[in-house]
């Protein structure tokens, strides 16, 4: 069979679960990346942004691709300047656009966002866009130079799971690059929802943070995301809305 | 503000230089405090603010009142989860450093008050940089500088050069001092400066006014626009306080919730946390054996108190009630920050950042000059503080709990 594997900023991952390193003990960042089988693991340059004892960075196993993000910008000029901190810090060259003008839901400024990214990919990041699932910015977004697009599922720690359905399904749709669903997803149910539907990966940090036991959640969301993937790779059977299949055809009267 | 009331009390104008902004807040958080009535709160009105997704102001109000006090630890488990799906198992950790105790006002609950006769300093220059040193070797990077509020010993200049030496050592740079004009903030934070914390001490102005008898903090209007101005300044964040004890507690902790209620609604983008300090209460001093000396100090500090401002009341704040303030602000704000004062003891703090706080300091004096062997000269202390544990006896027990010290969180840009 032949691998299904997804690219960003030119590499390959096998891993469709984005794993989140906020808001849970650094202990468990090992173990749950090797629960999640993660490739990929997503942190704050503004936590990273440390010398001190308990610094994330040390607790982040070797060998996973960093997706620091710029949370904390209010707007592009900041995600611009945390981005180049986040490269002097030596966190490689993904970047996750985050920038948010509202302390309270943290919901992305979809505009700024479009600035930064454009700004970041002549820089030569690899982008990936936190944004409000809107079909015409993920457009905007692409000709920007993201190499993913990252729409909302719910507001950020929410784990209301996938509010945003309807345009979630439109961007998979209309924009040829991965869409990675991010923020709100609550519980493996819901990422196994997003990968039925088509996405690239899921990304959660809420959901397995604050879990009774981390990595078996983590390992929860693997499964679930593997068995999302797998459905849509598979083609899902059709779901009858309406009942049986009628025994006398409306069209077996016409002629070939 | 209503006319009447701005007349008769001389804290509500404005001295000169003092820059006035246009603001409804004020207004709207005056009359809620006014109208607000505790005791009209029911057991059920209780669990319907529990039951709601988002605390409205209504649910706030029930929260905060006796009714709510039987279901404290129930209140407690949802403010935990609050706090969990906001800031995870993260607790941040900081210090305060004490730069001058010179003061001009006339604060008669403060120690610093100009009337006290205690040793006044301020650090020069070289002693702000040695005492930092010591300080960020503690493996700490974020500080709070304070003041006492004198613009002739500690002018806007003085404290910018402390901020500048600061951001050499630190990642994170607060300041808790006198309030100040919009473009003196835009000047602090242009030095390194990124957050301000005003404590209106009471919401209550005419207590207020019989609390402050002189100094530019007499005037109350001008405090309470403080986070305002420093916002329009450039300030990422801004936090509220009431010295709660001061005046009747429930409303004052009503009014400083609205307070940053309205500043986030105006100002989406601003960062909001609370402190909850409270005046050292007699009741919880006396369980505590090995306090007899400071038990003395706060029975005069309340003698003094009623002596210019009138009886307290019901104005005392045990445990358990600062407990239920902490939880209501948790479920009413559940994504702004909240500090946890020294002035409460060691296992009170260990608890309660897994509950509702979401910051701790450690290593505390209040004095000036405590923290470096190298600065010989020593000021005198604000209060007295209740846990006296250094930065890795604090990041311990903050682990013990199952939590994460988080030494930063923040990036100045």
């Amino acid at each position: 069979m032949k691998q299904d594997t997804f690219s960003l900023g030119g590499k390959k991952f096998h891993s469709r679960f984005i794993l989140g390193s906020g808001k849970y003990n650094v202990e468990l960042i090992q173990a749950a990346v090797e629960h999640a089988g993660a490739e990929m693991i997503t942190l704050a340059v503004r936590r990273a942004n440390s010398d001190g004892e308990g610094n994330i960075m040390d607790f982040i196993p070797k060998g996973v691709t960093l997706l620091p993000n710029t949370s904390g910008a209010r707007n592009a000029q900041e995600a611009v300047r945390i981005a180049r901190l986040s490269r002097e810090l030596g966190c490689g060259n993904f970047v996750k656009v985050e920038i948010m003008r509202d302390s309270k839901y943290l919901l992305p400024d979809n505009q700024e966002t479009v600035k930064a990214t454009e700004l970041l990919a002549k820089e030569g990041f690899a982008v990936l866009p936190y944004m409000y699932p809107d079909l015409n910015i993920a457009r905007d977004l692409v000709h920007a130079g993201a190499c993913a697009v990252m729409p909302l599922a719910a507001p950020i720690g929410s784990n209301k799971g996938l509010a945003t359905k309807e345009f979630i399904k439109i961007l998979i749709d209309e924009i040829d690059l991965p869409i990675i669903v991010d923020a709100g997803i609550g519980r493996p149910s819901q990422a196994c929802e997003v990968m039925e539907l088509g996405a690239a990966a899921v990304m959660a940090n809420t959901a397995i943070a604050t879990a009774g036991n981390i990595p078996q959640m983590a390992s929860a969301f693997r499964k679930a995301i593997e068995a999302g993937r797998e459905a849509y790779l598979s083609g899902l059977g059709r779901v009858r809305e309406t009942g049986g299949e009628a025994s006398s055809p409306l069209t077996g009267f016409l002629r070939d | 503000m209503n006319g009447q009331l701005q007349k008769k009390l001389g804290c509500m104008e404005y001295m000169e230089g003092m820059e006035q902004i246009d603001s409804d807040i004020m207004d709207k958080v005056l009359k809620a405090r006014e109208t607000y009535q505790a005791d009209r709160y029911t057991a059920e009105d209780v669990k319907q603010a529990l039951e709601h997704e988002r605390c409205t102001i209504e649910d706030f109000a029930a929260l905060l009142s006796p009714a709510a006090a039987p279901f404290l630890e129930k209140v407690a488990w949802k403010a935990k989860e609050e706090k969990e799906k906001h800031f995870g198992t993260s607790v941040y950790m900081f210090t305060p450093i004490y730069i001058s105790n010179y003061c001009e006002n006339y604060c008669i609950y403060c120690g610093f008050n100009c009337h006290n006769r205690i040793h006044r300093m301020k650090l020069n220059t070289e002693e702000m940089e040695k005492e930092m040193a010591a300080i960020a070797k503690t493996g700490l990077e974020e500080i709070l500088i304070l003041t006492g509020e004198s613009r002739a010993q500690s002018d806007v200049s003085y404290i910018g050069d402390a901020c500048r030496i600061a951001r050499k050592y630190f990642r994170m740079v607060g300041l808790e001092v006198y309030p100040m004009n919009s473009e003196e903030y835009a000047y602090l934070q242009n030095c390194g400066a990124d957050y301000v914390t005003v404590f209106q001490e009471t919401y209550d102005p005419e207590r207020y006014e019989r609390l402050h008898l002189a100094g530019h903090k007499r005037i109350f209007p001008y405090r309470f626009h403080a986070q305002e101005r420093a916002l329009r300044g450039g300030m990422r964040g801004v936090a509220f306080a009431a010295l709660l004890g001061l005046s009747d507690f429930r409303r004052d902790a009503f009014a400083t919730g609205l307070h940053a209620y309205y500043i986030q609604r105006k100002y989406p983008y601003a960062e909001i946390s609370f402190s909850c300090p409270r005046l050292r209460p007699i009741v919880a001093m006396a369980d505590s054996q090995e306090d007899g000396q400071k038990k003395d100090a706060v029975s005069m500090k309340k003698k003094e108190v009623m002596s210019v401002a009138g009886p307290l009341g019901k104005t005392e704040v045990s445990e358990r009630e600062l407990m239920q303030i902490m939880c209501a602000y948790r479920l009413f704000m559940p994504y702004a920050g909240m500090t946890i004062s020294t002035r409460e003891r060691a296992k009170f703090r260990n608890h309660v950042v897994g509950v509702a706080a979401t910051k701790i300091s450690a290593g505390v004096s209040t004095g000036i000059g405590s923290h470096s062997e190298e600065v010989e000269e020593r000021g005198d202390n604000q209060f007295e503080i209740a846990d006296n544990r250094d930065v890795s006896q604090v990041f311990q027990a903050v682990k013990a709990q199952g939590l994460q010290p988080v030494m930063n969180d923040y990036v100045y840009v």
